[in-house]
């Protein structure tokens, strides 16, 4: 039996080309190409319908890609699952009745190769002290971290989490980015979905920004965050040429809607004093951080974005 | 088959407690009430509690088998079936744990009625016991067939209706509970195209009765080979829809 802490190596991470995916008549993951290598953090962000989960799906082998190939480890999905290399907390799942948590660790631990040792497994996702009991009488964020317990169980190289603090209230959440971040360090690959930017911005070291089926971005996660971070300001101004509004400080784009103007700021306190420097008369004035699909379909540049803001 | 993982399956399947009253304290406690008062009647010359007992231990190791089925739809509906995807478990082996843990039980079941019967002065003799328990494990594979199948079928809320009212149908019309449209006429036909009606008749081996005539072996034949097709169908439509 191996030590958790031994690492197989690998020269070649996670690699998918080309990869598509529609369900009826949704494309839900449009064309795809993205190489992560061994012992990265890579967020993948992006609202909800973006396809994260969908590429998620596929890099476990839940789902088939229409087109495209998927590789783990130089396997397909089937065969790195099959060796214990992928651990993976789906979005949704209820844990297994009628057992300790304990139990249901080692039970689960039996299936693979090269377990962790329970009582590693409980310690490094910090729950020792609900580990005897019942798994159908936990909390709804002490579920979570048992599944993210299940997760790491084999032990695995790539670590995969699908939006896995949804359920968790703000200080599980913590300890939970705590214990990944400690399996992390280990040396593992981890990629986790999150349509909070502060989250991937906090964890990942690299951000992948998914819209519509597509990576939009991907970079070191501090450049993204200077990207999609953006806010903006809504008021009415009649009569103002886009022109001078988009030469104000701090402003990106601007854009007219009626009688109001809309400005996409990098930076929205210099654009307001701006504003209510040159423009005195500007009235019903709103300042609001753009929601991650607002500042998605800016990057993108997509015609739509009206209809759906 | 890896003995952790089954020993967990087990353990799980005897803290199930609706699961474990039904298949084990329910026919043995309906057992010693009603065979208990009626000892020293006959039934169609078998005593009246060798007949009981057979009756008892159909409808036990039936809802063994059949919870089976209860166990797939919770376990389907909490998303524990693509949890185990990724792990190397094959839905194989998840389906032959399941079914293991089910003849387990069933087993547990007819043991305990053996003793209580025991008690209450069945005739047991090694050799009819041994031959009633492999006819009665081999009449239960069409009942481990149709538990796959409503676990694919069924979400957990449906299924327990369907388990109680279906097997106790299954029951009453196989001549569990007593005997049933005598030995001619259309209500004994029917009773015969049944599978319980053979589980029933495995039963009355204790009493010195033959094994299944042909019918009985073509009939419980037929039903495991529609019923595991039934099963195999949903299931590869369970696993490809993911």
């Amino acid at each position: 039996m191996t030590t958790a802490t031994e690492l197989r190596t690998y020269t070649a991470g996670i690699r998918l080309q080309s990869l598509s995916k529609s369900y009826g008549p949704v494309l839900a993951v449009d064309g795809i190409d993205l190489t992560i290598a061994p012992g990265e953090t890579v967020a993948l962000l992006g609202p909800n319908g973006a396809g994260k989960s969908t590429t998620i799906d596929m890099i476990l082998g839940l789902a088939k890609p229409d087109t495209g190939a998927v590789q783990v480890f130089g396997m397909t999905p089937s065969e790195a699952i099959a060796q214990g290399a992928i651990g993976a907390m789906l979005q949704t799942g209820q844990l297994l009745r009628d057992l300790s948590v304990r139990e249901l660790i080692a039970m689960m631990a039996s299936l693979y190769p090269n377990p962790m040792g329970v009582d590693e497994v409980l310690s490094v996702t910090g729950i020792e002290d609900i580990a005897d009991r019942r798994t159908q009488k936990l909390s709804g964020g002490q579920t979570q971290r048992v599944r993210s317990a299940i997760a790491l169980v084999s032990n695995p190289d790539l670590l995969i989490l699908d939006e896995p603090t949804v359920a968790m209230d703000v200080e599980v959440r913590r300890e939970f980015w705590t214990s990944m971040r400690e399996f992390a360090s280990r040396g593992k690959t981890v990629v986790f979905a999150t349509h909070y930017l502060e989250e991937a911005d906090a964890y990942a070291d690299r951000i992948v920004l998914m819209a519509r089926g597509r990576i939009v971005a991907d970079g070191p996660a501090t450049e993204i965050k200077a990207t999609v971070g953006l806010r903006t300001i809504k008021a009415t101004l009649p009569n103002v040429p886009v022109e001078t509004l988009t030469q104000l400080e701090g402003v990106q784009t601007a854009e007219l809607r009626g009688e109001a103007v809309v400005l996409h700021c990098t930076n929205s306190d210099a654009a307001i004093r701006a504003v209510l420097r040159d423009f005195p008369t500007a009235s019903d004035i709103e300042i609001a951080g753009a929601g991650l699909e607002e500042a998605f379909l800016l990057l993108t540049g997509d015609e739509k974005s009206e209809e759906l803001s | 088959m890896n003995p952790t993982y089954l020993r967990y399956e087990l353990i799980r399947s005897v803290r199930n407690k609706r699961a474990f009253i039904f298949s084990l304290i329910f026919p043995l406690v309906l057992f010693y009430v009603v065979a208990g008062a009626n000892r020293h009647i006959k039934l169609d010359d078998i005593p009246f509690p060798t007949y009981y007992l057979a009756g008892m231990a159909s409808f036990g190791t039936m809802v063994a088998m059949t919870s089976v089925g209860a166990r797939i739809a919770a376990e389907r509906q909490a998303g524990w079936n693509r949890q185990l995807r990724l792990t190397p478990l094959s839905t194989r082996a998840y389906m032959r744990a399941k079914v293991l843990t089910g003849y387990l039980t069933a087993l547990v079941t007819l043991i305990l009625l053996f003793i209580a019967g025991a008690t209450l002065g069945v005739h047991l003799t090694t050799t009819n016991v041994l031959r009633m328990t492999e006819l009665v494990l081999l009449g239960l594979i069409p009942f481990a067939a149709l538990g796959i199948l409503m676990g694919h079928l069924f979400t957990p809320d449906s299924i327990g209706p369907f388990i109680g009212g279906g097997v106790s149908l299954l029951a009453l019309l196989g001549g569990a509970y007593g005997p049933i449209g005598g030995t001619h006429g259309a209500l004994h036909v029917i009773s015969q195209v049944t599978p319980t009606y053979w589980l029933v008749q495995a039963g009355h081996t204790l009493a010195g009765g033959q094994t299944w005539s042909m019918q009985g072996w073509v009939t419980v034949g037929a039903w495991a080979v529609v019923l595991a097709a039934l099963a195999a169908r949903a299931f590869r439509r369970d696993t490809a829809r993911v």
